[in-house]
């Protein structure tokens, strides 16, 4: 031990420490500052930026010796500090108030070291331009990716503190609410951009995320995972664990009470592997012990043998009659098939037709959050499970399952979600923590850190698509067939739905009279997959977009104008034939991106003739169903109630992963009773607490759960309303609800006044609404798949270098169609962030799996975009309602994603003549293609 | 972290190299620990008794001039480096190469001689340094009563293999590095090319230094990689530019000689050997038009990088 004396936040400070301790984990464990993040522990993120001496650095990598005499400031210090300087108490720094007010915060989870390397930034420059920002932010990755918005907090907070520090007013200053694309005028509520409720939580700090909570005697709990992709199990000795010093428990299959697996779908997913391991990531034993060290190396001390099996690497292997045999069942997970009209009538009515077989790989979602659960036991001697997951009921069926409880005597309380984008649905540690807990009767905590959470949990399918497509001179389509393999890895998770979504969508949003796909989601030794943002339909939409480019120039038509020909229409029949009877804005969004791109002139900034790089804009659409669909019942449940001070909660088990879900339902609940609403609290994901509103997947929330809370305090306002008209003989009717108050007859009873006396009736001023979607039919009966569809247009202007093949993406447009915007501001959030993310699939992201093993399995060899990616974006909203939708909403979480790669692809075909058949683009291919004379990449 | 036991923080070379000493091997020299934090935890390397931290050492941390000569200590950070107006203009490789290593994170704490000691054929600080063909000063454990010992090294003679030095940094350590700054006529330039995906290491990196007297190139530098298992000098192109007239149609035979040198290899998931030929006359072409213009106009302001 040693003793570090620095000054912390202008505080000295001394504090015992580890000789081998890092500033990160002084910070967050043993001084109790929890705002410092760790995301990677590896330099890469940025995540645990704090300023030593003025200068950020990443704090996970910085021995907390290295601080000895410094002055160190973390998020925690950026409020006081400014409340010094300012004398005003209440203030947030300029900082702080502008990523507030300005959307920054989605998870929250980059915040601190946002904040902080730009704390440093604005100390050395308070004026500094785009590129000063880009550069001083190139290692501080926000997964959700609001870069543009981070950007302009920025320069408008810089402002605010150069006026402070000159002693001008600032009144000069930009507004902090970023612009936002226009929308319909909004109501009460309803429209208009609005902060959310945890935005503050999340830029001071305070936030927690699972890792941020302590009890005491909590134990540090560690996964032994098998590192072999296929293998027996020969031989399983835990002894030399058990039996070092501080650790208290060490389980195995045999340890688990109940059922064996787990599975969203399919139960095939050993808790802890017994016989056999099937990917490198599997579970095969789990160790509770006094420290997270002590933990580690008993990991290390746990003895398994096994038997190497073939690997099955790929799905077209795993098809193979002789390949070798991931589960009994037999390596198909699922056939999909969608077939409307005769295709082989379609192609002989062509009069062109092409193929051409696309890969993707596999995508990791990079939440900055890595997973962790804390299990224990409550008072009631209960299981408590505290985690951030997508799906909290889910988890407490799961969990009671595998210990062998009825679902009632566990309880899943959520805490913030550092990012999900579909991987934290499945099971991490929920069950390994639930498991010790019982066992040791103490808190345990699983934290995994960034290898294991990259190796561990499901990605986004790997896939190869064949499409072939045929059609008249004039562009009329006349078919499509596409033949999908997907890898979905060693567990089923949710493959079969994601596939079959990929399938559904595999001939793009327009209207083909004749249509086969055939889709083989196989078991395979990889990682599994599971949901990603776009659920198969990025990776469909790649496919079948660049078909679309390919086929206008085989036929030397407009790609808009063939395009816009073939789209899907209301009164037109899906591939599954499904009639849409409303709500189709893709013809709009398509007119509005063309529009765009026609708007600005070509040769702006056209680099020089002489020069080797070459501009050009690609263009493609993508559609993207909202919830669940295929027959599955679609539910959410919200609770609404009303206090006495004239304020409400609400209260569901829908995931805030970022999303701006918080602000949907707390909209709904303020427009409907009439309430402002910052005096609407919402209470999320707590199982003892709030209604089951399902999992937090297919772009589904805004609509169930939105609708859930809508009518939830519909119902309370009809009753308040009730309460009212009785007391004060009124029709209810004649009630109006505005400004916190019950206005009828020139009377206003504040709505504190009407909880009180529903109270003294007897009543309680509280409603619960379980929301159905409207129904919907299994794939192959021909009728309403999915009840809402969102739409995309998008356009890319990239630059490539032709002596270096390096691409840049210069510009974005969009235009989505996602019904009604709620909360413009978390909406033009999640619409960049979604795009963000379809450009780091197309340029910068790859996971690499080999013979099973991950060869990326460190955070340092999955690049995902930074600032210095992110271009600027032009974005429109087209808001062609759903009758059934909030307010007319339907989701906007993934279709954002999914029309970003072809575009730059084809943008890429656009300016250099090379069509990239694989992503992502691999600029080393591209040049020698380009050297070759070749025209594609496969 | 429990990968080593004691951290010092010696404020002169005699102390850091006593630690060193004390322990007998089993301690080693850290400086940012960007690097070697990162090998220990990832168990690339095994762990250590003791780290023994040269940041807080003045003769380590110091960037001096003393007549033609430039002092760069080893501890100096590269964010200091790139602020630093005298190399701007003495070493605007090295500004430009020390300005693209990670980001401003790991800059503020990494440091040059950590680049150097990490011995990565294509190290960016590294590579800069060949061109300036810079030397090293290594200090020594002294033998008993002796003082340390201090001596100059040429770069190049510091790297054994790919991440394996000259430089025994549990016994040794590099004091600071010194280099001729430019003289009239004479400038560098330093480009790379680094890829979005796979792993994060440049594909290649090339920095050039020229003197330019009489409108002739009087004798030039180049140094690139990864181009074989430690850095290249690429010797053949120097002495084809020596004592030629300037002309960019000379670029495409030169870069035939640098490839013809150079040792290109395929690395899995980063590049191959074929796009690394390709990029050579980009890069060379890229990296002498600038040294060039530089040394011809007497200006010699450092780019930011555009890469992403
Ligand atoms: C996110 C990230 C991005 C990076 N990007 C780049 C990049 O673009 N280009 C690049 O070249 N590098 C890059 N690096 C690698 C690294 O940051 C640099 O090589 C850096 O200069 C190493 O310096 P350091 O002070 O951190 O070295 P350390 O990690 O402290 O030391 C590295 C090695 O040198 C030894 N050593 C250190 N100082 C001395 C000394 N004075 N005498 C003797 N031995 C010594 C140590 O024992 C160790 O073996 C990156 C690293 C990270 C984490
Ligand atoms: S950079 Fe430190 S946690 Fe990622
Ligand atoms: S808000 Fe930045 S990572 Fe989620």
């Amino acid at each position: 031990m040693s003793t570090l004396t620095f000054t912390l936040n202008d505080a000295p400070t001394t504090v015992e420490v580890r000789d081998n301790e890092t500033l990160a984990e002084v910070l967050r464990y043993r001084l109790g500052l929890t705002g410092t993040k760790i995301g990677c522990n590896e330099a890469e993120c940025g995540a645990c930026s704090v300023l030593v001496n003025g200068l950020p650095i990443d704090s996970c990598l910085y021995p907390a010796l290295k601080a000895q005499g410094a002055s160190v400031q973390t998020v925690e210090g950026l409020a006081p500090e400014w409340r010094r300087a300012t004398g005003d108490p209440a203030a947030l720094h300029p900082l702080q108030e502008a990523f507030v007010q300005g959307g920054v915060p989605q998870c929250g989870f980059c915040i601190p070291g946002v904040l902080m390397t730009a704390k440093g930034l604005l100390d050395r420059n308070p004026t500094p331009s785009d590129a000063d920002v880009r550069a001083a932010l190139k290692d501080t990755y926000c997964r959700c990716a609001g870069y543009s918005f981070i950007l302009h907090a920025i320069q408008a907070a810089g402002e605010r503190v150069q006026a402070q520090r000159t002693g001008t007013n600032g009144a000069a200053a930009q507004p902090l609410l970023p612009a936002l694309p226009a929308t319909q005028p909004p109501l009460n509520v309803i429209g208009r951009p609005l902060p959310r409720p945890d935005a503050v939580d999340k830029v001071t700090g305070a936030a927690r995320y699972t890792d941020d909570y302590v009890f005491p005697g909590m134990l540090h709990a560690r996964t032994l995972r098998a590192g072999v992709p296929h293998a027996r199990i020969k031989r399983l000795d835990t002894a030399r664990a058990k039996a070092l010093p501080g650790v208290v428990a060490v389980l195995t299959a045999a340890d688990v009470p109940g059922e064996k697996n787990h599975g969203l779908v399919v139960q095939d997913w050993p808790a802890l592997c017994a016989d056999k391991v099937r990917y490198v990531g599997d579970a095969v034993a789990v160790v509770a012990a006094e420290t997270r060290e002590i933990a580690s190396a008993a990991l290390g001390l746990i003895e398994v043998e096994y038997e190497a099996l073939p690997v099955v690497s790929d799905p077209v292997q795993a098809r193979r009659p002789d390949a070798p045999t991931v589960h009994a069942t037999g390596n198909l997970l699922k056939h999909i098939k969608v077939r409307k009209g005769d295709v082989a009538q379609g192609f002989a009515e062509a009069d062109v037709i092409l193929e051409r077989t696309y890969h993707t790989p596999f995508y990791e979602h990079a939440f900055l959050e890595p997973e962790c659960a804390i299990g224990r036991i409550a008072e009631d001697g209960r299981v408590e499970v505290i985690v951030g997951s997508q799906i909290p009921y889910q988890d407490r069926s799961q969990i009671a399952r595998c210990l062998g409880l009825p679902d009632d005597q566990v309880r899943v309380i959520g805490a913030l979600i550092g990012g999900g984008f579909g991987g934290k649905e499945d099971i991490a540690g929920q069950i390994h923590v639930a498991l010790l807990a019982r066992v040791t009767g103490r808190p345990v905590k699983m934290l995994y850190d960034r290898h294991e959470s990259l190796v561990f949990h499901p990605k986004r399918h790997a896939t190869q698509i064949r499409v072939k497509v045929g059609a008249k001179r004039d562009g009329t389509l006349t078919a499509v067939e596409t033949e999908l393999y997907g890898d979905s890895g060693a567990y089923a998770s949710l493959g079969e739905k994601v596939m079959t979504r990929a399938t559904t969508h595999s001939a793009g949003p327009y209207e083909v009279p004749h249509v086969r796909a055939d889709c083989y989601a196989m078991y395979t030794n990889n990682p599994p997959a599971g949901a990603f943002r776009g659920f198969g339909v990025t990776q469909s939409a790649f496919a079948v977009e660049s078909t679309m480019d390919l086929l206008a120039e085989t036929l030397g038509l407009d790609p808009v104008a063939l395009r816009r020909q073939n789209l899907l229409r209301v009164g037109g029949v899906t591939n599954t034939g499904q009639v849409l009877r409303e709500s189709v804005g893709i013809t709009r969004c398509l007119d509005l991106v063309a529009d765009e791109i026609k708007r600005r002139p070509a040769a702006a900034g056209q680099p020089a003739a002489a020069s080797r790089k070459r501009r050009a804009w690609g263009l493609a659409l993508g559609y993207k169903n909202t919830g669940l669909g295929g027959g599955a019942p679609d539910k959410a449940g919200a609770e609404v109630e009303l206090y006495t001070d004239g304020t409400a909660e609400v209260r569901t088990s829908a995931a805030e992963i970022g999303q701006g879900l918080v602000t949907v339902v707390q909209m709904c609940t303020a427009e409907e009773l009439g309430l402002p609403p910052a005096r609407v609290r919402v209470l999320l994901s707590d199982t003892d607490r709030t209604p089951d509103a399902g999992p937090t997947t297919a772009s589904r929330q805004t609509f169930v759960t939105g609708n859930a809370a809508r009518l939830a305090a519909r119902t309370l306002r009809q009753a308040v309303a009730a309460t009212l008209a009785e007391r004060f003989d009124q029709q209810p009717d004649n009630i109006r609800f505005e400004e916190g108050l019950a206005r009828f007859d020139g009377q206003a009873v504040p709505l504190g006044e009407a909880a009180q006396l529903m109270q003294q009736e007897g009543r309680m001023p509280r409603a619960v609404y379980e929301y159905w979607a409207p129904a919907t039919q299994p794939l192959g009966t021909g009728g309403d798949m999915h009840f809402a569809f969102s739409y995309a247009a998008q356009a890319a202007e990239v630059e490539v270098d032709l002596d270096t093949g390096e691409v840049k993406v210069l510009h974005l447009i969009a235009a989505h169609d996602i019904g009604r915007a709620i909360n413009p501001l978390a909406l033009q959030g999640q619409i960049e962030g979604g795009m963000i993310m379809g450009l780091g699939n197309a340029l910068t992201e790859e996971f690499i799996v080999e013979q099973g093993r991950v060869v990326t399995d460190v955070l340092a060899r999955y690049k995902m975009p930074s600032i210095r990616h992110a271009p600027p974006i032009t974005s429109f909203i087209v808001e062609d309602a759903v009758e059934a939708g909030p307010y007319g909403a339907k989701g906007v979480g993934e279709i954002a994603s999914i029309p970003t790669t072809p575009a730059i692809t084809n943008a890429i075909y656009n300016a250099c003549g090379v069509r990239v058949l694989k992503t992502p683009v691999d600029q080393d291919q591209l040049l020698l293609a380009l050297k070759r004379g070749d025209r594609e990449v496969a | 972290m429990a990968h080593w036991q004691h951290y010092y923080q010696p404020t002169s070379v005699g102390e850091a190299l006593t630690h060193l000493q004390h322990h007998s091997g089993a301690a080693r020299v850290i400086a940012g620990g960007t690097d070697l934090l990162l090998e220990i935890q990832q168990g690339h390397r095994p762990p250590v008794a003791a780290l023994v931290d040269v940041t807080r050492i003045p003769d380590l941390v110091t960037v001096a001039r003393d007549g033609d000569w430039c002092y760069v200590g080893a501890g100096v950070t590269h964010t200091a480096i790139v602020a630093s107006a005298e190399l701007a203009q003495a070493a605007t490789c090295l500004v430009e190469s020390c300005g693209v290593i990670g980001g401003p994170q790991v800059r503020n704490v990494a440091t040059l001689g950590g680049n150097v000691a990490h011995a990565l054929p294509a190290g960016d600080g590294t590579l800069s340094l060949v061109a300036l063909d810079a030397e090293a000063e290594i200090a020594q454990a002294p033998g008993a009563g002796q003082t340390p010992a201090r001596q100059w090294r040429p770069i190049l003679d510091l790297y054994r293999g790919p991440g394996q030095s000259a430089v025994d940094a549990s016994r040794e350590l590099i004091v600071r590095f010194r280099f001729r700054a430019a003289g009239p006529g004479e400038a560098t330039a330093f480009k790379r090319v680094m890829r979005p995906q796979g792993v994060a290491l440049p594909i290649l990196g090339l920095a050039a230094w020229v003197s330019v007297q009489a409108g002739v190139i009087a004798a030039a530098r180049i140094a690139v990689g990864p181009a074989g298992p430690t850095p290249m000098r690429a010797r053949r192109a120097e002495a084809a530019l020596a004592g030629q007239a300037w002309t960019p149609e000379a670029l495409p035979a030169l870069a035939d000689l640098v490839v013809e040198e150079a040792r290109l290899r395929t690395s899995p998931h980063r590049a191959t050997a074929e796009y690394r030929r390709e990029l050579i006359l980009p890069l060379l072409s890229r990296a002498l038009t600038l040294a060039v213009r530089r040394a011809v106009t007497a200006t010699s302001a450092p780019e930011a990088a555009e890469e992403a």
